[in-house]
């Protein structure tokens, strides 16, 4: 749920944006060279102030994907009711991408947990590290190559008996 | 156990010798189940909180890329296990969403009357746990006795007290049945008294009053910009309500309001759980009232919902139907595609993004947790507040742990 | 409460009459991490009510408690703070395992879930149940009662027996599991 006019007035700002919709809900593909610029716009001049949501998918086993990791921001505005879906892809080796957590201040664990589950490092975050996993894990478990049961991690630990307890 | 305090990116070791680090948790009574927050203290003071979370992280997303839609209802129980219904209902309404599919009035009825009682059922919890982690026992005994009526309504409805499962694609378990109508009626009926009466103990209690009045502040700039919603947003002065802003299911044809505060304090946020208390059971005297008959779930040409045994036995389209929703290399075809929804449950936003790939198994299942982002300001409404504060804070933000790591 | 006895002295009816003090006074420690930690404490609620049978008192320090009820899942990164809570509580104690998750992993077969605290910590009573009834609980816990009446001693060497000190065949550390290939996903079976 988009209104036209700030729908056309960023299409104006960002030329080069891929816009679908599904659900009635607005999607927009922003390239990772104009990510920064865009979520400054849509902050300050679309008027987006509740970052809703931080996550990634994993689309190594999707169907005709190009891009492996697709980064998506869920935006809205609390004074004027909209939503907006902002994809961005990255593809291995290089996952970074920008910060906006000077924009939101509500991304800083949102973005943490993205980079304990999936790996994706965030440029300008001020403090990136495991939030859900134990800080020595070393594996992100929410990609699609790491198995559901671990690789044993869960059941190394010594064992209390009667006699040692 | 690892986390000395130099591992935190945050400060260095502090020069002054009388600021000391206190360790909350993960087991203690105070935290709402398993987290942990590192005090820094000055004496009393807290000069800063660093939480450290994920003592319950259990791969809620990680299970959800392997069941169906229909099991993984069970899984979302799990996670705000005070309002188990709520998160039902905000996951297939994700799910049929997706899948385009219009649910009949009377399943919509149905599961805003079960969203309402999970919203009362878990602001009892919530404001029963401020209380009792302030020193009021009592009033937590009087929580706890009303949650067992909501249980026995569950109950009556599906079988299960607590973690219910009620929901289906394109409907829910088993209609309801009049002895459930009856006992939602008699519980419109006697809850404002109890709801009195927990009134009466607290809300001018001198006691309370000074424990949580100007505790926890937090501006509405703040909360909107730290993504928080819900009723800490609501008690700071933000207005977002997605009953109204966003109507889902039936709730446009109730008549209710969403209940603010523009304090931002504990307080204010205790006032707005009962303010919402009021108003839920509002909507659901008036949704038991009109309750429309007809199917509770979808027509059968939709494939979706398992038709009754009476059609499967005695009509065609019945026959196929149940064929191609049991056989297991068959299933309802769900697009390629990728949405979001939510839902405004008793923490917060509750929503899920959910990425279909055509087959019955969502391909990613992200779960959008009120719990987590709020947990993410506790330091700042902390800082400066004695030790005693931390307590009261923690209650009034309904931290849930399995939300908060899932 | 060991007393040091000289050993021609039979203590048959002491055994009795401390067993029956211990198990009509067990004070829970309530190790409550999830679901099941609001069914522990609708348990001590009001309506079914957990202080008649003695249990009245939830403290929430190990030093204090003699039965350790572990309500809901078990993270690994959680163990080694169940396991040191354990090994703080004073000898006699006892463990309830309430809930599937906490006997078995229940739903959580994932990285992250430790499948059953009984690998790690000793158990004496399971609970089935997502969540177990209170009625549950409070039948497992009138069924520990029996145990200790049954099994108790006054300086507390029923632990010491040999069949208590051997590892069970939950307690056993498994292997950890040699790399997978990569691309190799394993796939539940729907």
């Amino acid at each position: 749920m988009i209104q036209t006019a700030t729908l056309d007035k960023l299409k104006a700002a960002f030329a080069g944006l891929a816009v679908s919709e599904f659900r009635s809900q607005t999607r927009v593909v922003a390239p990772l060279a104009s990510a920064a610029a865009l979520m400054a716009y849509l902050k300050k001049d679309g008027g987006f102030d509740l970052l809703v949501d931080v996550t990634c998918v994993d689309y190594l086993n999707f169907r005709d994907a190009k891009d492996r990791f697709g980064l998506v921001y869920l935006l809205a505005s609390t004074v004027t009711n909209e939503r907006l879906t902002v994809r961005i892809f990255v593809n291995e080796p290089d996952l970074t991408v920008p910060s906006v957590t000077s924009l939101w201040a509500g991304a800083n664990w949102l973005e943490r947990e993205v980079y304990d589950m999936f790996g994706i490092s965030f440029a300008g975050h001020p403090d990136l590290r495991r939030i859900l996993m134990p800080f020595e894990f070393d594996a992100f478990p929410l990609r699609k190559d790491y198995p559901m049961q671990g690789r044993g991690e869960r059941h190394n630990f010594p064992v209390l008996t009667r006699g040692r307890s | 156990m690892p986390l000395e305090p130099a591992t935190f990116a945050a400060e260095q070791e502090d020069a002054q010798d009388y600021v000391w680090s206190l360790n909350f948790g993960p087991q203690h009574p105070a935290t709402h189940t398993t987290l942990r927050l590192v005090l820094k203290l000055d004496g009393e003071r807290v000069i800063d909180a660093i939480p450290d979370i994920g003592y319950l992280h259990s791969g809620f997303e990680k299970i959800g890329e392997h069941l169906n839609y229909n099991q993984y209802v069970t899984v979302t129980d799990r996670m705000n296990y005070i309002s188990p219904m709520a998160n039902n209902v905000a996951w297939h309404g994700a799910v049929e969403n997706l899948l385009g599919l219009e649910i009949p009035p009377r399943c919509k009825y149905i599961r805003t009357i079960v969203a309402e009682l999970a919203r009362i059922s878990d602001h009892l919890l919530c404001n029963g746990a401020v209380g009792l982690d302030v020193g009021a026992f009592t009033y937590f005994l009087y929580a706890f006795n009303r949650r067992e009526d909501i249980y026995n309504i569950f109950e009556s409805l599906c079988g299960a007290r607590f973690t219910n499962s009620y929901t289906r694609v394109g409907g829910v378990m088993r209609d309801a049945n009049p002895q459930f109508v009856d006992l939602v009626r008699k519980f419109v009926q006697t809850f404002p008294k109890t709801l009195d009466d927990m009134d009466r103990l607290l809300n001018r209690n001198r006691i309370f009053i000074d424990r949580t009045k100007g505790v926890g502040v937090f501006s509405k700039e703040a909360a909107t910009n730290t993504s928080c919603t819900g009723p800490i947003a609501r008690a700071s002065g933000v207005t977002r309500d997605l009953r109204k802003d966003e109507p889902y299911l039936a709730y446009a044809d109730f008549d209710f309001q969403v209940c603010c505060a523009t304090a931002g304090d504990c307080f204010a946020r205790y006032l707005v759980r009962n303010a919402e208390m009021r108003e839920s059971l509002k909507i659901v005297a008036q949704a038991i009232e009109n309750l429309p008959g007809g199917p509770v779930n979808v027509d059968i040409g939709e494939r979706t919902a398992i038709p009754t045994k009476q059609a499967v036995y005695s009509t065609i389209e019945g026959c196929i139907s149940h064929f191609e929703l049991t056989m297991s290399n068959r299933g309802f075809v769900v697009p390629n595609e990728e949405c979001y929804s939510a839902i405004e449950s008793p923490n917060g936003e509750l929503g899920f993004y959910l990425v279909g790939d055509g087959s019955e198994v969502a391909y990613r299942a992200r779960c959008r947790p009120p719990s987590f982002i709020h947990f993410s300001v506790f330091p700042q409404l902390i800082r400066g507040h004695t030790l005693s504060d931390v307590v009261a804070v923690l209650g009034s933000l309904n931290i849930i742990a399995a939300e908060l790591d899932r | 409460m060991a007393i040091e006895l000289p050993e021609n002295v039979v203590v048959s009816k002491l055994d009795e009459l401390a067993s029956w003090c211990r198990k009509n006074s067990l004070w829970p420690m309530p190790f409550a991490t999830a679901c099941c930690g609001i069914e522990l404490m609708a348990t001590g609620a009001s309506r079914h009510d957990l202080a008649r049978f003695g249990a009245e008192v939830f403290r929430f320090s190990p030093r204090q408690c003699d039965l350790m009820i572990v309500a809901g899942r078990v993270v690994m990164k959680m163990l080694p703070v169940l396991q040191r809570i354990w090994g703080q509580m004073n000898e006699p104690k006892w463990c309830i395992s309430m809930g599937a998750c906490a006997s078995t992993g229940g739903v959580f077969d994932t990285y992250s879930v430790v499948q059953g605290i009984d690998r790690f910590i000793p158990v004496d009573m399971y609970v089935p149940g997502c969540p177990p009834r209170p009625e549950q609980l409070i039948q497992a816990i009138i069924d520990l009662q029996d145990k200790i009446q049954a099994e108790g001693t006054i300086m507390g060497d029923e632990f010491n027996l040999p069949s208590r000190q051997m590892k069970k065949r939950a307690l056993v550390e498994l292997p950890v599991l040699p790399s997978l290939p990569p691309g190799f996903i394993p796939q539940l079976r729907r």
